[in-house]
């Protein structure tokens, strides 16, 4: 039954690398904006023509 | 979003009517050259995907004033609004107040195909702002400005920008809330197996373990993610008022001292599950409320009006200078259009003054060389040169905005309505705790102390938290949905305390820019007109442009001998016909029989024909509004100009309503403390800064706007000039919303008496105010969400 310890010690350590994930996600300003991705992922990624560019 | 059922009458690029079929590129109309020359500019570089994302997602080119963006030229306001720049790349983040659907976002986002100056472009669309990177070697700021300007994105650079702010709290929300989540979600686990007791003799050997866990995870949310309601609790009551945090703070920490204790003395699991999940629903609370919030941006003060730098002629030569370096003494030079920072003597040039921003007098006055001009005048017309008399702290304008009412600061101090019932709240839990606790006390003291903290605990008001929170939020959204952006909770909670409403009349009860023009007199001959038109056309004079803009298609003749008097009127010969149009002292008539009128008079050989006058055109519905909103409120209108529209105001307001003409900002002010001192709560309606003074002072200020990009200062709330007349339905959401969250008060109240019925027993056990506690938060939500939903579906607002 000891198991039962580790196992959860270990789901605390997983639970806490996400906890750390998540700061690291804030951080790193990805709550900042959370509307413009949603609608710049749905864009193609080249515009029609290439040629008339100057 | 904006449905154009007939796409042929509407602008390709931006979708407003066209006047008729005649600006045309291939197969799509347009209502202007510059929507045009926006189009072409976009299709020509492949950009015309812009059309496809959204239809008619263009700026309308209609609004766009004459600007320039020479000053960004000068080092000093450069290196003060870029962010970053190593000499050869430069970031900078630009408010673009026109991005409004994804079109935008596609468009300068591809920003680096129609310059390759351009590196990069990241939108914030919720902020409105772009961070664009570009290479300075290729394309200077200014350049870049313009190139945003040209296709309809107008930066909006202003002296508030060049102080930069960084927003710390916003993350520190996030953070906790993750931390509370993070805690609620893992001491929820290791106190179900206790709940279930599934197995007597293991629990006894693990439940020691466990419950030191969720003692330790406990921490961080009381110390970190509870933190904010211990700080507001504390300075609530430090300054004698107990806000809705103090009850909140009381639970949390009952429900910790009383958790630790049980785990420590080994009697009992605790309650740290409850005390996480409520703390995290809080926060979630609080997270939705600034999320509402962020979208609008009301830190604008008179700097967001002013130009950031102003020219400045020096021995002979002309340069961009900041304006809070002008001094006492300096030459200035304004151009058509550009609005004076400082208060000023003018040297050279006749200055055509617009005042619509400082007074509320619509139409522009002749200043001559030795007049003062004050700040926040608009030069129309030449270019005119001007000494500075003022700095610009010390200017009519700036003294203006720094009247005491804006310095009254109002951080937690207005009451709210959760904040107003927190105090019998608080009185009435500590009452019913120590009852139980006197009861208890005679029998068994154990109990007692049970009861006294499970009363503490299962009334923490976290559904009465809540509900105002959700439904104001909620009310915001959809009131923003239909063009009314209020400031916060608080100000929709003082609109439905409005009992008088005051109207500005120019530009709010009227459209500021269609004038409404009749002629009176003898009836001019088709050719007659084409004469006047003729003339016209050579005049700069805003009236003359207006009148020329409103003859229609005529045909138009070259003419001889033109002159114009700068306030005065123009003369020209056509067809050996002299032709004078102006003032009536400058063709000779001696009517002035109604003063305050605007007139502009017609004389063809020196014989008087008659008279062109100017009204202001009344927004659509308001008969309907008025007559709507009398039934509720008492009104007035309060007016900068002239009487010489009482008889029509009168038509249309009815005979209720009290009526004030020739006001200056200093009366409305007055006027309306004299409302408030009656008492009565007192919502102003008003545009510009002219009326900031007033809209501050009232207990609601709406600011009517047809930008409303440019936002207004000292108001609460911004409506959209389009939708003026859903005015008073948008006033019975905020009123319906008012009684939504009394009913929720009263559900949580509910709650609160089941919960304090075990707590008072002394039977309270953790599972139940582990069920209980986030069972009554979550209904409150839901509750409040649906019904405001319900009442915005009903009178037509969603």
């Amino acid at each position: 039954m000891g198991a039962i310890f580790i196992l959860i010690i270990i789901s605390l350590a997983v639970a806490l690398l996400f906890l750390g994930a998540f700061i690291w996600a804030v951080k790193s300003g990805q709550y900042d904006d959370d509307y413009t991705p949603s609608v710049r992922m749905l864009f193609d990624n080249k515009p029609k023509s290439d040629s008339t560019k100057k | 979003m904006l449905v154009t059922p007939d796409i042929k009458t509407n602008c390709y690029h931006c979708g407003d009517e066209c006047p008729d079929d005649s600006i045309k590129s291939g197969k799509h109309l347009f209502c202007c050259q510059g929507c045009k020359t926006v189009y072409e500019l976009l299709s020509e570089n492949g950009l015309d995907n812009y059309y496809s994302i959204e239809n008619n997602p263009g700026i309308s080119q209609k609004t766009l004033k004459d600007k320039r963006f020479a000053f960004l030229k000068t080092d000093s306001i450069k290196e003060k609004i870029l962010e970053f720049t190593d000499g050869k790349t430069a970031v900078v983040n630009l408010h673009l107040p026109a991005i409004h659907c994804s079109s935008c976002i596609w468009l300068l986002e591809n920003l680096s195909r129609l310059h390759n100056g351009v590196v990069s472009v990241q939108v914030h669309f919720p902020k409105k702002t772009a961070r664009i990177t570009y290479k300075e070697d290729t394309i200077s700021l200014d350049e870049l400005a313009d190139l945003l300007y040209a296709i309809g994105y107008e930066p909006n650079i202003n002296l508030a920008d060049t102080k930069k702010e960084q927003k710390k709290n916003s993350k520190k929300l996030i953070y906790q809330l993750g931390v509370a989540g993070f805690a609620f979600g893992n001491i929820m686990l290791l106190a179900l197996p206790e709940y279930l007791s599934i197995d007597e003799e293991s629990i006894e050997a693990f439940s020691p373990f466990m419950r030191y866990i969720s003692l330790v995870l406990a921490l961080p949310v009381l110390f970190y993610s509870a933190s904010g309601y211990f700080i507001s609790a504390f300075k609530g009551l430090k300054q004698r008022f107990v806000n809705i945090d103090v009850p909140i703070a009381l639970g949390i920490t009952v429900l910790f001292i009383r958790s630790a204790y049980e785990v420590i003395s080994h009697t009992g699991q605790g309650y740290f599950d409850s005390l996480a999940a409520l703390v995290f629903f809080l926060l979630l609370g609080k997270y939705f409320q600034q999320k509402t919030y962020d979208a609008l941006s009301f830190e604008h003060d008179y700097k967001s009006y002013f130009p950031v730098a102003v020219t400045r002629i020096a021995n002979d030569t002309e340069e961009s200078i900041e304006i809070a370096e002008l001094k006492k003494g300096d030459r200035i030079l304004i151009r058509n259009g550009e609005l004076l920072p400082v208060d000023s003597i003018l040297i050279k040039g006749n200055g055509y003054i617009d005042n619509s921003f400082v007074t509320g007098e619509s139409d522009p006055v002749t200043k001559n060389s030795g007049d003062k001009i004050y700040a926040g005048g608009r030069q129309m017309g030449e270019a005119i040169e001007l000494e500075v008399l003022k700095s610009v702290e010390k200017s009519y304008l700036v003294q203006l905005w720094n009247h005491q009412v804006f310095k009254k600061q109002n951080d937690g101090q207005s009451k709210s309505l959760t904040d107003s019932i927190s105090k019998y709240f608080t009185l009435a839990i500590l009452l019913i705790a120590t009852i139980a606790f006197a009861f208890w006390a005679f029998t068994d003291i154990s109990i007692a102390l049970r009861a006294f903290t499970a009363v503490l605990i299962v009334a923490c008001p976290c559904a009465l938290a809540l509900s105002a929170p959700f439904t104001w939020g909620n009310t915001l959204r959809i009131l923003g949905k239909n063009k009314f952006y209020a400031k916060s909770a608080e100000a929709l909670e003082s609109l439905a305390k409005v009992q008088h409403i005051v109207f500005d009349k120019t530009g709010t009860i009227t459209e500021n820019q269609h004038n409404n023009i009749v002629f009176v007199g003898d009836k001019l001959s088709l050719i007659e007109e084409q004469y006047v038109k003729s003339v016209l056309r050579q005049s700069n004079h805003p009236l003359s442009r207006t009148l020329y803009e409103s003859l229609g298609n005529l045909k138009v003749m070259s003419s001889a001998n033109f002159t114009e008097e700068t306030g005065l009127g123009t003369m020209a010969a056509i067809d050996g016909n002299t032709i004078k149009i102006g003032s009536a002292k400058w063709v000779g008539a001696n009517d002035e029989s109604v003063l305050n009128r605007t007139r502009v008079y017609i004389a063809i050989n020196d014989k008087i024909k008659g008279f062109y006058e100017f009204s202001n055109t009344y927004r659509k519905g308001l008969n309907k509004l008025f007559a709507n909103l009398q039934q509720n409120y008492t009104t007035s209108i309060i007016s900068g100009d002239n009487d010489g529209e009482k008889t029509n105001l009168e038509a249309i307001m009815g005979k209720n309503s009290v009526l004030l003409f020739n006001q200056k900002p200093e009366d409305k002010l007055n006027y309306i403390e004299n409302l408030q001192s009656q008492p009565k709560k007192v919502m102003m309606v008003g545009d510009g800064l002219n009326d900031s003074g007033a809209l501050k002072q009232s207990d609601f200020g709406l600011s009517v706007s047809e930008n409303t990009n440019t936002f207004s200062p000292a108001c609460d709330a911004i409506i959209d000039a389009s939708v003026f007349g859903k005015l008073n339905t948008l006033l019975k959401l905020v009123n319906t919303s008012t009684t939504i969250i009394k009913i929720s008060f009263v559900l949580s109240f509910l709650y609160n008496i089941v919960g304090l019925y075990y707590a008072v027993t002394g039977q309270l056990s953790p599972v139940m105010a582990a069920i209980l506690m986030p069972i009554s938060s979550i209904t409150i939500v839901v509750f409040v969400t649906i019904a405001t939903n319900y009442t915005a579906h009903k009178i037509k607002l969603l």
